[in-house]
């Protein structure tokens, strides 16, 4: 069964050429009922191997598909265990939704079916990135994850802005590929092959700790792109954009996941470098504050839940950096359910109300879409940690294996607390706004249901995001035995007590509800509350990081281009070829006065040359 | 007194002189390439005398493949000379300077 895994890459890829090669042809609706086929056949596919491996009857192992180069040990091939099926459940059974709902979402739009493409693209990209059973294919993978973000980012490329978020997206990823590069560099100087399964076993023995830092920090480096943190969290804010499925589908099921789940896969490599879990665990943990501050201020209703991805990933960074593997892997599962939910729902929002993206002009929704609502509920309360749903069994294990840490680690776990807190806050502050109170619409706005093919993906993804929390309580930690084979090389820290867990868990949830309430008091009101100036325009301006890096990196390198443009280029490059140029030329005109057309002269300098040649070589003695 | 190379290749090398004096004095064109069948006619004789005096039979056969060359060469050569003086009304080289860089 599981040779046959190649096709899981194969169908979407195939989606991929068909809906951009021959899209015009198919068209609508035809490419995207092609698109969600082929994916949702690759998830069906996936479904009875990772069954295999959740009951026992499959083992992990790796399908070997072709030679690639095989002297650095990077072959094609599939490396098939927990975390990889996981990670194919929910690229595929997210993805499918996705391409559900855009069938609905894309209606009418001129380049149906070369979305479709992009989308499938987007698919097979990251499943080569989870399947990769090395390095160098998991980096082709990324590449492509990148690439195809750029073109469904700037999709609609007539917008300028929307042009625009694709670039930034594209070159801040790459300032993160470039760290991941030159972590596979010393990888393969070290090791001599990209091979996970070498890597993995040799490492304690090969690598100092020194290398094993400067590795890790690297890839790490390239997480913080693609998972967007801290410094280069920039592009996410900007990349909503893309059509809202888009938002969904890099932000919820597959890009952003990516960082996370290359660290978790390179676990064996960040359990030799302590420094580096430091690092990254209070880079995640101020990613996670701020993005959190940032998503509080904010108006457009897509921008909060970008903000909230940023900061819902500062968790999932953080429980790497901590060394919780399946903590974080296990919030990236439960966050790609209820964010891809949320995301959804907004989209449905804004297709109803005609394109409104304000908050301040929704509300009261409720009643106008019934669907959107009661599925945006189940989202509102996974996301703030509400028991039972899914966030807050996937949050909690984080915070907990935080505490549990101890000592200065405390601290950050207050970070997270607080995190937690304005999550809360700021998703019911969404939540409020758009769904309750007195209508705010503009004129002639008539907010209505979407088609089934959107609310049918919101209905899935909201089943989900309540249930999936429970296979994964401190009580039973089904998820993290499931992905046990995939950490088996790494130490794990004794669970919590459970009394202690119970404690912790009972705290949060005050908290939640805490955010909650005040959020709600704050909000559910005729009058809504000013934020306008100081603390409020600045968070809406995400705290001008954007104005700094402009000033700091993006200024001095374009006046550095500049002076290469209109120095360097014209006077040094220019200078060289054109200097080359004059002198063959004056060397040309010098020797053209030989050529007299004189034959007798020519044939003098024949017998002169013979003769000189003969006594050169008599006088060398050569062969007489 | 015996015959021997030397006699032959004195010969050749003042036939080669000769050759060479014309090509380089005479302004001629017809005169200069008459020079040249000289001078090649000389290396035949080279060639045949050395052959015969080694007892080899490559320097006859290169005799021969020389006086083919010199038949096409002759032919193409005099058809230039032909068509140079059908258009100037001279064989003299020193005025066919047309192709000066």
């Amino acid at each position: 069964m599981t040779d046959l895994l190649w096709i899981l890459i194969a169908l979407p890829l195939t989606g991929a050429f068909i809906n951009i090669v021959f899209g015009k042809r198919i068209g609508e609706p035809l490419a995207g009922w092609l698109g969600f086929v082929l994916v949702g056949s690759a998830w069906a596919i996936a479904v009875v191997p990772t069954l295999g491996l959740l009951t026992g009857s499959g083992t992990p192992e790796t399908i070997y598909l072709f030679s690639w180069i095989p002297v650095v040990g990077a072959d094609a091939a599939i490396l098939w265990d927990p975390l990889s099926a996981l990670l194919t459940m929910i690229v595929t059974g997210v993805g499918a939704l996705i391409h559900l709902y855009s069938i609905g979402y894309m209606h009418g739009d001129e380049r149906f079916a070369r979305f479709f493409g992009y989308l499938n693209l987007f698919i097979a990209s990251m499943l080569i990135l989870v399947l990769a059973s090395n390095y160098a294919v998991m980096f082709i993978g990324w590449e492509l994850v990148g690439l195809s973000s750029y073109l469904l980012i700037s999709f609609w490329f007539k917008k300028p802005s929307a042009a625009a978020a694709g670039k930034k997206a594209f070159i801040v990823n790459r300032i993160g590929d470039w760290g991941f590069l030159v972590a596979l560099m010393i990888i393969f100087a070290s090791f001599g092959t990209f091979d996970f399964g070498v890597i993995f076993t040799t490492a304690p023995v090969v690598l100092t700790t020194g290398a094993a830092t400067a590795i890790t920090l690297l890839l790490f480096l390239g997480a913080t792109g693609k998972s967007a943190q801290i410094p280069l969290y920039i592009w996410l804010p900007d990349a909503m954009e893309g059509p809202t499925p888009v938002s969904a589908l890099i932000h919820a099921a597959t890009m952003v996941t990516a960082g996370v789940f290359m660290m978790a896969r390179s676990a064996v490599l960040f359990e030799l470098a302590p420094i580096s879990g430091v690092t990254i665990a209070v880079i995640g943990g101020a990613t996670a504050l701020l993005a959190a501050v940032i998503a509080v201020t904010q108006m457009d209703i897509k921008k909060v839940l970008a903000y909230s991805t940023i900061s819902q990933l500062g968790y999932m960074v953080m429980g790497v950096g901590v060394g919780a593997y399946s903590a974080g892997v296990f919030h990236l599962s439960t966050h790609a359910f209820f964010k891809a939910l949320l995301f959804l729902g907004a989209g449905s929002v804004i297709h109803g109300m005609a394109d409104e993206q304000d908050m301040r002009k929704m509300g009261g929704l409720r009643k106008a879409m019934p669907v959107t609502f009661v599925t945006m509920t189940v989202g509102w309360l996974a996301i703030s940690g509400i028991f039972p749903f899914s966030g807050f069994w996937s949050k909690d294990e984080i915070l907990a294996a935080t505490f549990q840490r101890g000592g200065p680690w405390l601290i950050l776990w207050a970070v997270g607390i607080l995190a937690a807190l304005l999550t809360a806050f700021y998703m019911t502050r969404l939540y409020v706004l758009t769904f309750l109170g007195k209508p705010r619409w503009a004129e002639g706005t008539e907010p209505h249901e979407s088609p089934w093919t959107m609310t049918l993906p919101l209905a899935v993804l909201a089943v989900a995001a309540v249930i999936f929390g429970v296979f994964n309580t401190p009580a039973r930690l089904a998820f993290e035995h499931f992905l046990e084979p995939s950490f088996a090389l790494i130490s794990h820290a004794e669970p919590l007590d459970l009394p202690l867990a119970a404690v912790l868990a009972l705290f949060a949830l005050v908290v939640a509800i805490g955010g909650i309430a005040w959020s709600w008091f704050r909000y559910n009101r005729d009058e809504l509350p000013v934020e306008e100036g100081g603390f409020w325009q600045r968070g809406l301006n995400g705290f001008a990081v954007d104005d700094l890096y402009g000033r700091v990196i993006v200024e001095p390198g374009k006046k550095v281009c500049e002076w290469f443009a209109d120095s360097v280029d014209p006077k040094g490059i220019d200078g060289v070829s054109h200097g080359i140029a004059q002198g063959v030329r004056t060397a040309g005109d010098g020797l053209k006065t030989l050529q007299s057309g004189q034959v007798r002269s020519y044939a003098g300098g024949i017998a002169i040359g013979a003769v000189v040649l003969i006594l050169a070589v008599l006088a060398l003695g050569g062969g007489f | 007194m015996t015959l021997t190379i030397s006699w032959f290749l004195i010969l050749a090398a003042a036939l080669f002189s000769i050759g060479v004096a014309g090509v380089l004095i005479r302004r001629n064109a017809l005169v200069m390439f008459m020079s040249i069948e000289l001078m090649l006619n000389s290396v035949n004789l080279t060639f045949v005398a050395v052959s015969r005096e080694l007892g080899l039979i490559e320097g006859q056969v290169a005799a021969l493949f020389v006086m083919v060359v010199a038949a096409a060469e002759v032919t193409i050569g005099l058809a230039i000379i032909v068509a140079v003086f059908r258009r100037k009304a001279s064989a003299n080289v020193d005025e066919l300077a047309e192709l000066r860089g």
